[in-house]
């Protein structure tokens, strides 16, 4: 596999008041890649997210995206770059149903949300659901988005995040609010999608099985600084990073024990 | 003994006539002072009754129109109570103490008894409550006090004036500007010094965390009713030494009190009494000044006569500068159940068959039907196609308009100034959505930049300000007036004709808005709504999509206007009034926000409530008023939702 | 609504007991709506016309303006009770079909045509607001239908928006501006203060008088000129501006809410001491009954003192007024009265329904009215009803005019050649 930089963050920053939640950030990324950004409540990886995807302008600092700067761009800029997000929190269409979450994503990926005429929900109906089974909800597509259970809604965030066959997935905990098993399962997943489309994917999770698991590279946040990088094994035994984690007791898979 | 008058009918001389000369802007400072303590003495009432209209829409989220009939309830009350009493020192002060306590109780009442079961019906039911309420109030007083206005008795001790920069100044109105901050500073103590007060304030900013923290909700909500009810009341007894008690007030003061209350920021106090200090002083102002001379347009103006609309303008400045009003914070949008939009299918073939026959059988009707069951569906075809075209923007784009009869308004001014201006009737009806089109472009502009109430108020100043514009320019729109004679072109002047021609322009606007909502485009609207965060993130710029459908709802709303133009044959401000507006809400309301249909359903039954009602009963308003509240009790969802949840629960049992 | 009863009666499960509710609810929820549609249907089914009668249509803003149209409504019943006692009009009974307009065009247009459709009324009266009142008198032109307009005061109605089928029964703004004239011209008064109420009605009051005082006097100076909204006047800071230009007289035109208002800040605030002020409809019990001791003794008003006018036919009016209803007349009672007894004057003159025929019957039509006779002059439609001109004065803490005399419309209207100027040709 070809090493091709997909990301570059460098010194990447932004504060609340007097609170520093990011703070001269700096990482690459590269296609196919998964990197998870790691560290306790309130480190600042939400807020890194933000920076990334536009929703949040910086204070300083740069990023890049194949070469062209995100810097000023809004999310929905970023977004036609080949950019893909999921949130926290899901946030999805609740009054559609999965199907046409995913088809409206795909609409404009397409170029036809301003048409008045045609009727959406016969649109890219077998491009929805193609994506809707790699995530393997398809039999779930014609049910509304607001009935759905939260591991569920993951899902579909992934399936509408795909629809603009992004280079660089942005995935804020994919797995919160899902059962262990199941968390393993999507993190599989998203690793081979990863891996067989060259998609960079920038992760966050609290669960450290699925972190050590899938990610090729770890970095860890702590108050908004970078206070580790490298292959899991050896941000495992970083020191710093047993001292930040001891408070919250999570890093060494204490969720399971 | 005769006269010939040579020219009349307009306000304004010609400019430059001797007599205008002697006429200038004569403000000098000691004028300017007393003007400044008036406009003071008229802030502090009207800071007493947006404070309660706050701090209920602070706590409970209620838009709550009902808020003006608590206040001409307040007058009418310390009115009687006072005449009782008589006039003495402890008479009139216990009076009007008493009058605002009885509003109170009765504010408390209506929370418990209507208001308390309409929580968790879809967002600004209760507006429609209320607003039942205001028809039912106004009629109570007509029923109870009579038509004729009252006058209070002057303030015992207080009638008189002393000098002021040697001019007499009331002393009732020195006490009415100690009371607006005496008033402030108590309001302040009570929120920050008392736990309850600790409460509102909790509720106020995240009303599901008080929720959280144990809070008695039920017993909350119902005291702030009867506080924010109590003041309201309390600020119409105040007046009864200054202006009479009149049926109309609940409407007059109504506009006033949102204005101040959304200016100063929804839920904000202090804003409110900023708010109201700086409308006041501004009216006050505008009247010191009197007539300048504005020679860039070559008439005189009187600045007097900006006082019709001063305040919409002051509220428009501040929401496009400041979003949420001066002191105002960003609105915690509710995550309740009410708030979840359902989801929206595709009209079933059962559906689709039943609109082609109900489509058809309005196309049969002609046929066998009266010559004015034609003029009155022609109406109800208008009306449609308004409230649809509300709904549009309500509805799939989450938009909530208080203004929308202005894009009506400027279709119908268009449609006619267009067919005076000898274009042809059908030129006409055709050019004037696209003037309705082009208002919505400009002010939804600035609309689409806010949301909730904001954005509701906003476009109220807007259609405010264009109603002004319309009212007053009698040159060229015939102000107060309007235009008469606008009658269709001779092979629509028979009713079956202009029925055949309203129900092809109308239905085909609501069949057409309707296909929108199933297009991709109405799917870019339905995001923006359900999660601006998620449509962000896939591309879609809310804000454009927003402003392209309030767009496309003003040229339909225009479009509605037009046709409404040339089935009266004349036109009048009325067409773009705040009343026009709120009937649109109703009917999208009553109809049921969550349904297509719902709005179609609303604005029939309304029209045809409207035309039956009022020529039946002498109390037409207050029997209206009690059928919307049956039907908001009865059907919190809409006609259309209920017969659509009627229609699900038949065919889940089959 | 049945489908309840014959629910699955077995079933004993939770669930199936909440859908069961439901489905009650939703029943009660139908039947409910069904019964009051049904009742509507019943109570708003069209009453059997009555045979053989000569129906009128009535049409007037009853919610809006309630203090002016409740005697005005008792006016028009007493007429139509006397009428009918004296055998109706030509053989036949007289039924006036009364609606409300809601106070807006629109709807004042829809209510007209289904008075004309559907209760198949002879033709149109009535009416208050002026924007009313012109759309209604454009309808009536273009249904080729008489319409005798009540109460509106725009001089549009029969000037520069007359036409063929519309009369006016009340004295315009124009007319009653032009009353107060010549005592304005008497007081040599230099420097005047308007106050106007910022509609149609204000702003032709105003241009009127100013035009007319002009004419008479011409050094006359117009100092101050304040335009309120019209049902808000911020009457403190109205009063002080007007008092700031040092007027040596004031002409307002305000009536209502916002003249109580005016009168209760400028007493206070001295703005009346020693100045004549001049207050259009002020005289009117409408307007000067809630002023009560308040009342500004000394203004000159036009108006309707009924307790003293002192002529046999209006005595007469008093009296059955009083007998039928327990209440003194107001102005309205008067308009009201009087619109019928035209619309029956010109039946019984034109000898049928058929609209051309009444319309030459309204030319020249004269009417006795309790206030002396009218005529509808054939030049403009405009009736020659007069008003009473005089001073208030306060008498047991209620305002009345204490001086008074009676101006006879005929002679307060523009020469002929001014008119026919103004009148678009039919
Ligand atoms: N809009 C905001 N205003 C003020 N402070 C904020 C804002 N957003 C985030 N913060 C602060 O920035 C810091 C980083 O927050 P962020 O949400 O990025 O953390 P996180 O690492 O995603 O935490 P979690 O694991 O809980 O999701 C926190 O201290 C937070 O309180
Ligand atoms: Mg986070």
């Amino acid at each position: 596999m070809t090493e091709t930089i997909v990301l570059r963050v460098s010194n990447l920053s932004k504060s609340y008041g007097g609170v520093q939640a990011v703070n001269a950030v700096s990482f690459s990324l590269a296609s196919g890649e998964l990197l998870a950004l790691i560290g306790p409540n309130g480190a600042g990886k939400t807020t890194c997210f933000n920076l990334l995807n536009g929703q949040i302008a910086a204070d300083s600092g740069s990023t890049e995206f194949e070469g062209r700067s995100l810097i000023g761009l809004k999310p929905r800029q970023i977004w036609r770059l080949g950019v893909g997000r999921t949130f926290q929190i899901t946030a999805t269409f609740a009054s559609m149903t999965v199907r046409e979450n995913v088809q409206t994503a795909l609409l404009n990926f397409h170029g036809r949300l301003n048409s008045l005429v045609s009727l959406a929900e016969r649109l890219y109906v077998d491009e929805a659901i193609e994506l809707l089974a790699r995530v393997g909800i398809a039999e779930q597509a014609a049910r509304p988005c607001a009935v759905l259970a939260y591991g569920d809604l993951k899902r579909v965030e992934l399936a509408i995040a795909l629809a603009n066959r992004p280079r660089l997935l942005l995935m804020d905990e994919p797995t919160a609010g899902m059962a262990p098993r199941e968390r393993a399962a999507l993190m599989r997943l998203t690793a081979e999608l990863a891996r067989a489309s060259a998609i960079a994917v920038l992760f966050t999770e609290h669960d450290m099985d699925v972190v050590f698991a899938h990610a090729d590279r770890v970095i860890v946040l702590n108050r908004g600084c970078i206070i580790a990088e490298g292959k899991p094994a050896e941000v495992r035994a970083n020191r710093e990073v047993q001292q930040v984690y001891l408070g919250s007791g999570s890093l060494f898979g204490a969720e399971h024990a | 003994m005769q006269y010939a008058p040579s020219r009349l009918g307009r306000g304004n001389a010609l400019p430059g006539t001797p007599q205008q000369k002697s006429i200038e802007p004569h403000l000098s400072l000691s004028a300017f002072l007393v003007q400044l303590l008036n406009g003071l003495a008229s802030a502090s009432s009207l800071f007493l009754v947006a404070a309660g209209l706050s701090i209920i829409f602070g706590v409970t989220r209620i838009v709550n129109f009902a808020h003006g009939s608590l206040y001409m309830l307040g007058t009418y009350i310390a009115y009687s109570l006072v005449k009782v009493f008589g006039g003495g020192m402890l008479g009139f002060w216990g009076g009007v103490l008493c009058a605002g306590i009885a509003v109170g109780l009765f504010g408390a009442l209506v929370e418990r008894l209507l208001l308390r079961r309409l929580y968790h019906a879809p967002e600004l039911l209760q507006l429609l409550a209320t607003f039942a309420l205001v028809l039912i109030i106004r009629d109570f007083a007509l029923w109870t006090w009579g038509a004729e206005d009252l006058l209070g008795p002057r303030a015992p001790g207080l009638g008189g004036a002393i000098d002021i920069a040697g001019r007499q100044f009331p002393e009732y109105d020195l006490l009415l500007i100690a009371l607006g901050p005496l008033v402030l500073g108590l309001l302040w103590l009570l929120l920050t010094r008392t736990r309850w007060g600790t409460l509102v304030r909790a509720a106020t900013e995240d009303r599901e965390m008080a929720g959280a923290l144990g809070v008695n909700q039920a017993w909350l909500f119902t005291s702030v009713f009867a506080l924010g009810s109590f003041l309201a009341g309390l600020g119409g007894a105040i007046q009864i030494p200054r202006e009479p008690a009149v049926l109309t007030m609940d409407l007059t003061i109504l506009s006033d009190v949102f204005v101040v209350v959304v200016v100063g920021g929804m839920g904000s106090i202090p804003g409110a009494f900023l708010a109201a200090v700086i409308i006041g002083v501004l009216k006050a102002m505008c009247i010191g000044i009197g007539i300048g001379n504005v020679s860039a347009l070559g008439i005189d103006f009187s600045f007097s006569k900006l006082t019709l609309v001063v305040e919409f303008i002051v509220m428009a400045v501040v929401l496009v500068i400041r979003p949420w009003g001066l002191l105002g914070r960003q609105q915690s949008i509710p995550r309740g159940a009410a708030s979840v939009e359902p989801p929206l299918y595709l009209p079933p073939p059962a559906l689709l068959k039943g609109l082609a026959a109900a489509l058809l059988m309005l196309a049969l009707l002609p046929l066998f039907s009266d010559r004015y069951t034609l003029v009155l569906l022609t109406d109800i075809l208008v009306f449609a196609l308004f409230a649809v075209s509300l709904h549009f923007i309500m509805g799939p784009a989450g938009m909530h308009s208080f203004g929308h009869a202005a894009y009506f308004g400027l279709g119908a001014y268009a449609a006619a100034l267009l067919f005076k201006h000898a274009v042809p009737m059908e030129a006409a009806l055709l050019l004037a959505p696209l003037v309705g089109g082009l208002g919505a472009l400009v002010f939804g502009w600035f609309c689409v930049r806010l949301s909730g109430v904001y954005l509701a108020m906003l476009t109220l100043a807007f259609a405010q300000i264009a109603w002004s514009v319309v009212y007053q320019w009698d040159a060229f729109t015939g102000g107060s007036n309007g235009l008469v004679g606008i009658w269709p072109a001779n092979w629509l002047a028979s009713k079956t004709a202009f029925y055949y021609l309203a129900l092809a322009l109308c239905a085909g606007g609501v069949i057409l808005l309707w296909r929108i909502v199933f297009s991709p485009f109405g799917y870019a609207l339905r995001a923006g709504r359900d999660s601006p965060l998620r449509a962000d993130a896939i591309g879609i710029d809310v804000r454009r999509q927003q402003w392209l459908g309030f767009a496309l709802a003003g040229v339909l709303a225009g479009l509605a206007g037009a046709v409404h133009a040339f089935s009266k044959g004349s036109i009048s401000p009325d067409t773009l009034s705040i009343p026009r507006s709120v009937d649109g809400l109703v009917m999208v309301l009553m109809g049921g926000i969550q349904t297509l249909t719902g709005a179609v359903a609303g604005a029939a039954l309304f029209t045809w409530l409207q035309d039956s009602i009022a020529r039946q009963t002498e109390f037409w308003r207050a029997l209206l008023g009690g059928i919307i509240l049956f039907l908001v009790l009865a059907f919190p969802q809409g006609i259309a939702g209920f017969i659509r949840e009627r229609w699900d629960a038949r065919k889940d049992a089959e | 609504m049945e489908s309840v009863s014959h629910g699955k009666s077995r079933s004993e499960s939770n669930e199936d007991d909440v859908n069961l509710r439901e489905k009650h609810m939703i029943a009660r929820r139908a039947f409910l709506l069904g019964t009051v549609t049904l009742a509507m249907a019943a109570i708003f089914s069209d009453p059997a016309a009555a045979q053989g009668t000569i129906k009128i249509g009535e049409m007037n803003s009853y919610k809006v303006f309630p203090a002016f149209l409740e005697p005005y409504k008792k006016g028009w019943e007493l007429a139509l009770d006397e009428i009918n006692a004296a055998g109706g009009v030509l053989g036949r009974k007289l039924e006036v079909v009364s609606r409300d307009d809601g106070g807006n065009p629109g709807e004042a247009v829809r209510v007209a045509e289904e008075l004309l459709s559907r209760e198949n009324v002879a033709f149109l009266v009535g009416t208050f607001p002026s924007h009313v009142g012109l759309a209604v008198a454009d309808f009536a032109k273009q249904k080729k239908v008489l319409f005798i307009a009540a109460e509106p005061l725009t001089d549009k109605i029969v000037w520069q928006n007359g036409n063929k089928y519309t009369f006016r029964l009340r004295p315009s703004t124009y007319m009653q501006t032009a009353m107060l004239i010549p005592e304005a011209v008497k007081l040599k008064k230099k420097r005047w203060a308007i106050v106007y109420p910022n509609y149609e009605y204000g702003q032709s009051a105003t241009a009127a008088f100013k035009e007319l005082l002009k004419k008479a006097q011409p050094d006359v100076e117009f100092v101050a000129e304040q335009a309120p909204a019209l049902g808000k006047i911020e009457a403190g800071a109205v009063a002080q501006a007007l008092a700031d230009a040092k007027p040596d007289a004031i002409f307002s035109s305000l009536f209502g809410a916002d003249l109580t208002k005016f009168v209760r800040e400028g007493q206070t605030r001295g703005l009346f001491k020693d100045r004549v002020v001049f207050n259009l409809l002020a005289g009117e019990p409408e307007y000067l009954d809630p002023l009560k001791e308040d009342t500004p003794a000394g203004w000159y008003v036009t108006g309707y003192p009924w307790q003293s006018i002192n002529t046999p036919e209006h005595k007469k009016f008093l009296a059955a007024y009083q007998k039928k209803y327990k209440d003194y007349p107001r102005l309205g009672s008067i308009v009201g009265y009087a619109t019928l007894k035209t619309a029956a004057e010109a039946i019984r003159k034109a000898t049928s329904l058929d609209q051309e025929k009444l319309v030459a019957a309204m030319k020249g039509l004269q009417v006795d009215t309790p206030i002396g006779r009218i005529t509808f002059r054939a030049l403009d439609h405009q009736a020659t009803m007069g008003a009473y001109v005089g001073r208030l004065g306060v008498k047991d803490g209620k305002g009345v005019m204490s001086s008074f005399s009676f101006a006879d419309g005929a002679k307060f209207l523009p020469a002929d050649d001014a008119v026919r100027k103004m009148r678009p040709a039919e």
